[in-house]
C-alpha cells in the first residue's frame, strides 16, 4: 500500500490548506484520486498474476537464449578451455563466410519452400475432403492425423529402412542403387518424409479456417454465376486468407528447424544438413560452444525474420489476437 | 424475366425426411409471391430448389418455360438474396455488386455503368469504395439487393432478407423492396415467417405447412376466406380468436352462449360423419363493444358479457382482453402455431379473448363488459382435419348462411 500512501496523503493536505476554495477545484482532485486509486490497485493486482508465469518464461526462455548470444561472442571451444575469451563478432564473421554453412542454409531454405508449398496443396486438398465427409467424419479425421501421431523419428527410421536396398521395398521398388547415398535422391526422400508428417497437421489447420467460410457465401456466388474453381478461388481462399497464413506461419517456422529426419535418414551426410543439423554437429559434437551458439543465434534471428515478414508484410493475425479484418 | 413453374415438386432428404411434398405453383412473369409458413415448413427448401442450390427430388420445375431440374445455379439466370446478405468480406461494396457481371464476362465499361445505375437506385453510390465490414445492417442489405439487380437476371429469390434488421429499418425497407420489385417488373418469390410481411408485400401468398402447401392466393383473400384453422391462425396480427364449440340441437354451445346456425351449416353438420365438436374461431376486429352497436347492426350478432383483464389503447382503437370460461379449443394446428409463436409453454385458465374495439369505448380493466361480435364473420372448423366448414365455393359465409 506504499504506493497508495502519496496521493491519499497529497488528497487530504489538499483539501486542508484549500478548504475554502472554489467547489470544481474541490471535486475535481476528488474525483480523480480514488480513479487513480483504483487503477494502480488493478495494474499491480495484474502484475503479481502474471508474474510467475514471466518468471517461468525468464527461466527457461529469456535466458538460455541470452547465454547463447553471450557465448557466441566468445571464442569457447571445450576441448581448449584455455583459450576461452571475448571476441566480438568475430564468430559471426567465421559463419557466414563459410560455405558449409551457406550449402546448408540453402539445402535448409529449399525443404522448407518445396515442403511448405507441397504441404498447402495437400493440406489444402485433404481439409476439402474432411470438411465435406458426411459419413463417418470423426473416422475420416482420426486416420488422416495418424501420420502426425506417430514420432518423427520412429517414422524416420521406417522410411530410411524402406529406402535401404535389400530391406526396403520403395528402394527395391524405384532405383537400382541406394537413394540414401546421393544428394538429389537424399533430399527428395527427406521432403518426402516431413510431407508426409505434416501434411496431416496444414489439413487440420486449414479445416479450421474452412469452417470461417460461411454456407451462405458460397450459395451466393454459386448463383452469381462462379463455377466450382471460380468459388474456391474468388470466394473460399480470400475468406480463408488469415487461417492460411497462420497454417503457412507454423509451418514455415517448423519447417526452417527441420532436424529429425535428416538426422536419421542421412545423418547429414553428402550436404543434406540443414542449418540445426549443423549447428548440433559443431555444438554437441564438435564441442565448439562459440561457432555453434553462433549458428544458433543465426537460426533464432532467421526464424524471427520469417515471423516478423509474416505477421508485419503479409498481415498475418498472430494466434490468439483478433482475426477479424485487418485491412 | 419469366414465369417459374413448380409441378409437384418434392423433397426427400437421405434420412427419409420429406421436407417438400408435391408442391404445385404457378408463379407469372412479373409476379411477386410470398412464401410464408412457421419454421420447417419447407419453404426455404422449396426456394432452395427453385434457386438450383438443393436438388429436385421428384417432380418438374420450369423457369421461363424450360425445365430447370438439371441445371447448375449458374445456368438458371436468377439472382438471390440472403438472410445473412452473404456479401463477399474481402470486396468492397463495387466488387461486390461487380462480381456476377465479371463472372459473365462483360466489359469493364458496361459493368461500371451498371454497377453505378443499380447504386443510384439503392443510394449506395457513397459507399462503393467500402467494405462489408463497415457498412450498417441496412446498408448491407441494400447492397445484397444491389448484387442481384444489377444482372437484371430472369427472377429474384429472397431468403428473409429482412429478417436481420430492427424492426423499423424492416418496415422502411419493405417499401423499398416492393417499390423495386414494381419498378423492375422481375418475377419474385420471397420467403418470409413473418405473416405482416407476407401480407403487405406479395401479389399472391402461399402458407406452407409441414412441406405442404396450405392455400395459395392474393393477401386479403388468404385473411377473409381461410380455408383451414391453419392458414386462420397463421394470417392476422393479432391472431384470430380460437373457441371450443359443441354441436347441439342444431346450434353451437359456445362460451359466448349458444351460436345459431344457418341451413347450409346445419345440412353439412347432419351427416353422420360429421363433427359432433367444433372451433369458432372469430378475428379481434370482429367484436364491438355492446354501447356502441346500433340497432341495425346488433340484429347481424350476438352478445355477451365477460370480465376485461387487460386494455391496451393504441389511440386508433382498443385492444381489450377478456377471460372466457369454458373448454380451450385444442387441434393439432393450434399447438403447433403457438409453438411457433413461441408460446407452447405458456397458457392461463380458460380462454383469452382478444378484441378490437372502438377507441371511444369506455370499457376498463377489472370491469365487466357486454361485448357484440359478428355473426356473418365467423369461422367454424373441424378440428380433426382443420377444415372451414364456413367456406363455401371459396368464400367464407359466416354461421348464418343458408
Amino acid at each position: 500500500m506504499s504506493i497508495n500512501a502519496t496521493p491519499t496523503g497529497a488528497d487530504t493536505a489538499v483539501e486542508e490548506t484549500e478548504r475554502h476554495a472554489t467547489v470544481p477545484a474541490q471535486r475535481g482532485s476528488r474525483r480523480k484520486a480514488p480513479l487513480s486509486e483504483n487503477k494502480k490497485a488493478e495494474r499491480k493486482l495484474g502484475w503479481l498474476l502474471c508474474a510467475p508465469a514471466a518468471l517461468v518464461m525468464v527461466a527457461v526462455t529469456a535466458y538460455p537464449i541470452i547465454y547463447s548470444v553471450w557465448l557466441s561472442l566468445q571464442r569457447f571451444d571445450l576441448r581448449f578451455p584455455d583459450e576461452r575469451q571475448f571476441i566480438g563478432l568475430e564468430n559471426y564473421v567465421t559463419v557466414l563466410t563459410n560455405e558449409f554453412w551457406w550449402t546448408a542454409f540453402g539445402v535448409t531454405m529449399l525443404i522448407t519452400v518445396v515442403t511448405v508449398a507441397v504441404e498447402l496443396v495437400l493440406g489444402m486438398g485433404l481439409a476439402i475432403i474432411m470438411h465435406r465427409t458426411l459419413v463417418g467424419r470423426g473416422l475420416v479425421r482420426t486416420s488422416a492425423l495418424i501420420p502426425y501421431g506417430i514420432v518423427t523419428v520412429v517414422a524416420a527410421f521406417s522410411w530410411r529402412y524402406a529406402w535401404t536396398p535389400g530391406t526396403g521395398y520403395l528402394a527395391d521398388l524405384f532405383s537400382d542403387g541406394a537413394p540414401l547415398t546421393e544428394r538429389a535422391s537424399s533430399l527428395a526422400i527427406i521432403m518426402l518424409a516431413e510431407i508426409w508428417k505434416t501434411t496431416p497437421f496444414m489439413a487440420l489447420l486449414l479445416m479450421a479456417g474452412l469452417a470461417l467460410v460461411p454456407e451462405d457465401l458460397l450459395k451466393a456466388a454459386s448463383t452469381d454465376g462462379a463455377t466450382a474453381w471460380q468459388k474456391f478461388t474468388k470466394v473460399m481462399l480470400p475468406v480463408m486468407k488469415p487461417a492460411i497464413l497462420v497454417a503457412l506461419l507454423f509451418r514455415t517456422l517448423d519447417a526452417f528447424r527441420v532436424f529429425d529426419n535428416i538426422f536419421v535418414l542421412t545423418a547429414g551426410g553428402n550436404e543434406t544438413s540443414s542449418v540445426s543439423m549443423l549447428a548440433y554437429n559443431n555444438l554437441i559434437r564438435g564441442l565448439n560452444l562459440g561457432i555453434g551458439s553462433t549458428m544458433s543465434v543465426l537460426i533464432f534471428i532467421t526464424v524471427a525474420i520469417i515471423a516478423f515478414v509474416f505477421v508485419k508484410l503479409f498481415g498475418t493475425a498472430a494466434p490468439g489476437s483478433d482475426d477479424g479484418e485487418r485491412r | 424475366m419469366a414465369d417459374i413453374v413448380l409441378d409437384k415438386v418434392s423433397k426427400k432428404f437421405p434420412d427419409g425426411t420429406v421436407a417438400v411434398q408435391d408442391v404445385d405453383l404457378e408463379i407469372a412473369d412479373g409476379e411477386f409471391v410470398i412464401l410464408v409458413g412457421p419454421s420447417g415448413c419447407g419453404k426455404s427448401t422449396t426456394l432452395n430448389m427453385i434457386a438450383g442450390l438443393e436438388d429436385i427430388s421428384s417432380g418438374e420445375l420450369r423457369i421461363g418455360g424450360q425445365r430447370v431440374n438439371d441445371k447448375a445455379p449458374r445456368d438458371r439466370d436468377i439472382a438471390m438474396v440472403f438472410q445473412s446478405y452473404a456479401l463477399y468480406p474481402n470486396m468492397t461494396v463495387r466488387e461486390n455488386m461487380a462480381f456476377p457481371l465479371r463472372l459473365a464476362k462483360l466489359d469493364k465499361e458496361t459493368i461500371n455503368s451498371k454497377v453505378d445505375e443499380a447504386a443510384k437506385v439503392l443510394e449506395l453510390t457513397s459507399l462503393l469504395d467500402r467494405k462489408p465490414a463497415n457498412l450498417s445492417g441496412g446498408q448491407r442489405q441494400r447492397v445484397a439487393m444491389g448484387r442481384a439487380i444489377v444482372r437484371q437476371p430472369k427472377a429474384f429469390l429472397m431468403d428473409e432478407p429482412l429478417s436481420n434488421l430492427d424492426a423499423k429499418l424492416r418496415v422502411q425497407m419493405r417499401t423499398v423492396v416492393s417499390r423495386l420489385q414494381k419498378q423492375l417488373g422481375t418475377t419474385t418469390v420471397y420467403v418470409t415467417h413473418d405473416q405482416t410481411e407476407a401480407m403487405t408485400l406479395g401479389d399472391r401468398v402461399v402458407i406452407m405447412r409441414g412441406g405442404a402447401v396450405q392455400q395459395v392466393g392474393p393477401p386479403q383473400e388468404l385473411y377473409d376466406h381461410p380455408r383451414n384453422l391453419f392458414v386462420a391462425g397463421f394470417i392476422g396480427s393479432p391472431s384470430m380468436n380460437f373457441l371450443h364449440a359443441a354441436v347441439q340441437d342444431g346450434s353451437l354451445r359456445t362460451a359466448l352462449g349458444d351460436v345459431p346456425l344457418g341451413d347450409r351449416i346445419r345440412r353439412e353438420l347432419e351427416a353422420a360423419d360429421a363433427p359432433r365438436e367444433l372451433i369458432l374461431g372469430i378475428r379481434p376486429e370482429h367484436f364491438e363493444d355492446a354501447e356502441l352497436v346500433d340497432e341495425d347492426t346488433r340484429r347481424r350478432g350476438l352478445e355477451f358479457e365477460a370480465p376485461v383483464e387487460i386494455v391496451e389503447s393504441m389511440g386508433s382503437d382498443k385492444y381489450v382482453y377478456f377471460t372466457v370460461e369454458g373448454e380451450r379449443a385444442s387441434a393439432a394446428e393450434l399447438e403447433e402455431l403457438a409453438a411457433d409463436a413461441g408460446a407452447s409453454d405458456f397458457s392461463g385458465a380458460g380462454s383469452n379473448l382478444v378484441t378490437r374495439l372502438s377507441a371511444e369505448s369506455a370499457v376498463a380493466e377489472g370491469q365487466s363488459r357486454r361485448v357484440w361480435f359478428n355473426l356473418e364473420k365467423i369461422h367454424l372448423f373441424d378440428p380433426t382435419n382443420g377444415r372451414n366448414l364456413t367456406l363455401h365455393e371459396g368464400r367464407a359465409a359466416g354461421a348464418l348462411a343458408d
